[in-house]
This record gives C-alpha cells, sequence and structure tokens, in this order.
C-alpha cells in the first residue's frame, strides 16, 4: 500500500508539471515573443497584464459569456433535474438519452452542426452564438447534478408543507429550492467552469469574436506572451480557492 | 390536471433550447453533407451521397489513427488513474477529497493552455529536454514534439481525470464489508481484487472508458500543437475543411461519419450497462 501511496504522488506530480511551468513562466524575465527559456525573476508581467488590449478583450469576453450562459444553464437544467427527480411522467426515459446523448456527443460534432446552422440561417457569429452553444452543451450536465440531489429528497416535507396551506409556488421556493441548493450551486460552478474552458464548440460558433482560450490557441504559432501564463495563473488560483472553499464548507457540514 | 402538467412544463425550456441547439444543427449538418458547392458560390442539395464514400477513401486512414490514438490514451488513462483511485477511495481516509483535488488539478487550467504548457515542457531545447542535451544525456537530434508519443501522452494528461472521477466514485461507494467478506472468505489479496474490487468498480470504468475516448478520438488540439504532420487526426481534418477549405458538404460528412461511428459505440455501450449507470457515474 506505500507504494500506492508513492505512485499516487508521482502521478499528482506528472498532473501538476505543466501547471508548474506556466505559473513560473509567468515570472520569467523574457524579452523575446518566445517564452522558453527561463531568464530571471520578474513581476513585470503581473504590473503589466492589461497592456495587450486584444489579450484583455478576450479574457472580458469569456467573463461575460461564462456569467450569461451560468445564469441560463443554471435555470434551465435545474428545471430539467428537478423534474426527473422529483416527478413520474411519460418520456423520462427519454429525456434521460438526450441529456446522456448530450454529454456523450463529441464537441468537435456539435460545434460543427452549430456553424452549419448558423450559416444556413445566416445568422451571425458572435457573443450571442456562443452564449446559445454554452447553454446547449452544459445544460445536460446541470440537470444530471441537480437530479442526482433532487432524488433522495424525502417528498414528505412537500407534502407536509402542502397541508399546511403552503401554494405550489411556496412549497417550490420555500422547500425545494432550499433542499437541492448544493446541488444547483454546484451545477452553476460546473457550468461556469466548462464556459469559461471551453475551446472546440466555441471556436465554430465565435465567428470574428475572440476569447481567452480562443486568444491562446492563435497565440501558439508565433508564441505565448507572458500575460498569458499571468492570466491562466489567476483563473487557476481563484477557481483552486473556490474548490477549497467548497471541500472545507462541506466538510464542516458534516462534522 | 396542473400537477400532471408540472414536469413536462419543468422541461420544456431546457429542452427547446437542446431542440433548437443540439437536434435542429445535426439535422442541418446533415443536409449539408449531401450537397455540392462551397460558401463562395453557394451550395445545391443534389444528395449526393458520394460525399460520404469519397470521405472514407479520402481520409479512412486518418479515422483509423484517430480511434487508434483514442484507444491508446483511453488505455493509458485507465492504467495510471485506477491505482490512484483506489487508493484514494481505500486508503486516503478523511483527506479523500484533498486528493481528489489534486488529481482535478488540470481541470482548472483551460485546456488549450495546459496543452500549449506541455508544448514549453518538452521542447526541443526546453527546461527538460534542454537540460538533459546540456549533460549529454541525450543526442541533440532528440526530440519528442511532433511524435505519435507526445500526441498520446498530451490526450492521456488532458482526459485523465474524466477517467480517474468515475472509478474513484464507483470504488468509493464499495461496501467495505464486501473486502472483510472475501478475506472471511480466504481470499488473497489478487483474488479480492479479481473477483470483488474489480466487477464492482466496471460501471466507472465503462463510465470513464466513453468520457475519455470520445473527446480524444474527437481531438484535433493535441494532434495541432504537440503532433506533426504525421500525427494528423481527423478533427483536424475537418478543423481545416470548415475554415480552410470551406468545404461544409465534405466536412460535414466526415463530421457525421465520425459522430455515428463514436455514438454507436457509446449507446451499445450504454446498452450494456444502462444509461442511468452510466449518467449517474458521469455527472462526477
Amino acid at each position: 500500500m506505500r507504494a500506492l501511496r508513492v505512485y499516487t504522488w508521482v502521478l499528482i506530480a506528472w498532473l501538476a508539471l505543466p501547471i508548474a511551468v506556466m505559473i513560473a513562466f509567468g515570472f520569467n524575465d523574457t524579452a523575446s515573443r518566445q517564452n522558453f527559456v527561463w531568464e530571471g525573476f520578474t513581476l513585470r508581467w503581473y504590473a503589466h497584464l492589461f497592456d495587450k488590449p486584444d489579450l484583455t478583450r478576450a479574457l472580458v469576453n469569456s467573463l461575460v459569456i461564462a456569467v450569461l450562459s451560468t445564469l441560463i444553464t443554471t435555470v434551465l437544467g435545474t428545471l430539467i433535474g428537478l423534474a426527473l427527480g422529483r416527478h413520474r411522467f411519460r418520456g423520462k426515459g427519454a429525456a434521460n438519452i438526450v441529456l446522456f446523448a448530450a454529454i456523450a456527443s463529441p464537441e468537435l460534432v456539435m460545434g460543427a452542426s452549430l456553424l452549419s446552422m448558423f450559416v444556413t440561417l445566416n445568422i451571425p457569429r458572435g457573443i450571442g452564438t456562443i452564449v446559445a452553444a454554452h447553454v446547449m452543451f452544459s445544460v445536460a450536465f446541470v440537470a444530471v447534478t441537480v437530479r442526482a440531489r433532487a432524488v433522495g429528497l424525502d417528498p414528505a416535507l412537500e407534502e407536509a408543507a402542502a397541508d399546511l396551506g403552503a401554494s405550489r409556488w411556496e412549497v417550490f421556493r420555500l422547500v425545494t429550492l432550499p433542499m437541492v441548493r448544493p446541488g444547483v450551486l454546484a451545477g452553476a460552478l460546473l457550468a461556469f467552469a466548462l464556459s469559461i474552458d471551453d475551446f472546440v464548440i466555441t471556436n465554430f460558433t465565435s465567428g470574428t469574436t475572440v476569447t481567452f482560450p480562443l486568444w491562446v490557441w492563435s497565440s501558439t504559432r508565433t508564441g505565448t506572451p507572458p500575460q498569458v501564463n499571468v492570466m491562466g495563473t489567476l483563473i487557476f488560483a481563484i477557481g483552486v480557492l473556490i474548490a477549497i472553499v467548497n471541500v472545507v464548507g462541506a466538510r464542516r457540514r458534516k462534522t | 390536471m396542473r400537477g400532471r402538467l408540472a414536469p413536462y412544463l419543468m422541461v420544456l425550456p431546457g429542452g427547446l433550447w437542446l431542440l433548437a441547439f443540439f437536434a435542429v444543427p445535426l439535422v442541418l449538418m446533415a443536409s449539408f453533407s449531401l450537397m455540392t458547392g462551397n460558401v463562395v458560390d453557394g451550395f445545391d442539395q443534389v444528395l449526393r451521397w458520394r460525399n460520404y464514400t469519397e470521405g472514407l477513401e479520402l481520409y479512412g486512414d486518418k479515422f483509423v489513427r484517430s480511434l487508434w490514438y483514442g484507444l491508446l490514451a483511453t488505455v493509458a488513462c485507465l492504467l495510471l488513474a485506477y491505482p490512484a483511485a483506489a487508493w484514494i477511495a481505500f486508503r486516503a481516509g478523511r483527506r479523500k477529497s484533498v486528493y481528489l483535488l489534486l488529481l482535478l488539478l488540470p481541470f482548472f487550467v483551460s485546456f488549450v493552455l495546459r496543452t500549449v504548457s506541455w508544448k514549453f515542457v518538452l521542447a526541443d531545447n526546453g527546461i527538460v529536454l534542454g537540460t538533459l542535451k546540456g549533460w549529454g544525456v541525450l543526442p541533440d537530434g532528440f526530440h519528442v514534439l511532433g511524435t505519435t508519443f507526445a500526441v498520446v501522452a498530451g490526450l492521456t494528461y488532458n482526459f485523465l481525470p474524466f477517467m480517474a472521477l468515475p472509478i474513484y466514485v464507483a470504488l468509493e461507494r464499495l461496501d467495505p464489508r464486501m473486502l472483510e467478506a472475501a478475506r472471511d472468505l480466504y481470499a488473497s489479496r489478487a483474488q479480492t481484487f479479481l473477483r470483488v474490487v474489480l466487477p464492482l468498480s466496471l460501471p466507472g470504468v465503462f463510465a470513464g472508458a466513453i468520457m475519455t475516448f470520445v473527446p480524444a478520438s474527437a481531438d484535433y488540439v493535441n494532434a495541432e500543437v504537440l503532433g506533426g504532420t504525421e500525427n494528423v487526426m481527423i478533427g483536424n481534418i475537418i478543423w481545416t475543411e470548415y475554415f480552410v477549405n470551406n468545404d461544409y458538404p465534405t466536412a460535414s460528412a466526415l463530421s457525421f461519419t465520425l459522430m455515428a461511428i463514436l455514438l454507436a459505440g457509446v449507446f451499445l455501450y450504454a446498452r450494456a450497462l444502462g444509461t442511468e449507470d452510466v449518467l449517474e457515474a458521469a455527472r462526477r
């Protein structure tokens, strides 16, 4: 078992290696466009984080798209998840299969087919089409997350509220929603992470709009500037921080 | 009456969204795949089935290569992730969630960025190869970028968490009393693993295999960033047909063929298992 423990740490080290390199080269005092060789420590790139207007624009686009698509996805996905977890109805099996197909379909094909549609219908591509696409591919993830939470709940609580004179809306707002809130929150975080990281579907639906991953992609041929490392580092740090808060919070609730 | 309608009303908005942006686009792409023409001159629907046969003739080897790379990456992910997932599920005790978070670290860095970061690491004169060459351990001409190994390793790296999570979930749920029972019945460690642990973790392995194989086979980022001309995958071809050649009919036919191959495999898999199981594992 000791060997497995060591192995797990080696695997984690391998997983962390390119991340460590990304963070380190955000501090690299490089002068050339190619940020490949270590030249010394500097905080210059943190000070000049927003020096490249098109890169900043791309980051802002990514954040705007992620916020919008998270809001829409969370509402739509939560409703589906609740329906599947709390109700019996005809067509439930079909709904499950559709969700599964949306999760299992290759992104490349979803992106390509969206491009076909936007071209056929002459819909100009931009932030709107990207948000539509992001909601489409993340709604199933939110739905299954909420469903998993909703399945385990005791229906007697809702019945009790109704018996005590609560209206349908009051039951939903005061009983059902608070009970599934952890699932909704987890789903929303997942939707945000999926959106801000997405490359393939965005690549096909963006037109001339550029998001952070798209900017990084187009920079690979000419050389990725250190500001990209810094932004990657900051996104990484914020993401890990949120995850740690979640883990600690979950542990507190248990004890 | 309102009570019976409620679930339908709740599914409706999301269902319509999926109809408009998932189902309808697929139908339109199917239609595109039988057309002739290009973006500049316009398209004609002529039910040209030869788009499919020509696509397979021209790029059959790229399909085979992509599925092969996807399979290699999936097997590598399985072999690499299983022991770690098992150790965390059985032995990590109170620190389970910390280890799990460490295993998921790559998810906190954008997919393209972590692939680019591997390019940094593996660059011909970068921090690893450059140093080893400086010490004279490796010959000057040695390179990793532009090889099959680099692409498959990149795919493995990028999709490993998708494999690790469902396996971990399946193992974590396993009742420890099963292991005790096996020991009480004089099963050796190897027997306990092969006849108790492994069979009970198979739903997780299957789910992980789908979540790894599908995106890995359809990927074009790893081949573009880490690979060379010998490593072109079908995803790169489809990308080029769309964005360089503007040949939407061929691109659509190729996309559809790829999806048909992958989804057929996935649904056969899911049928053997029951969708609920796979979805359940996929959600984590």
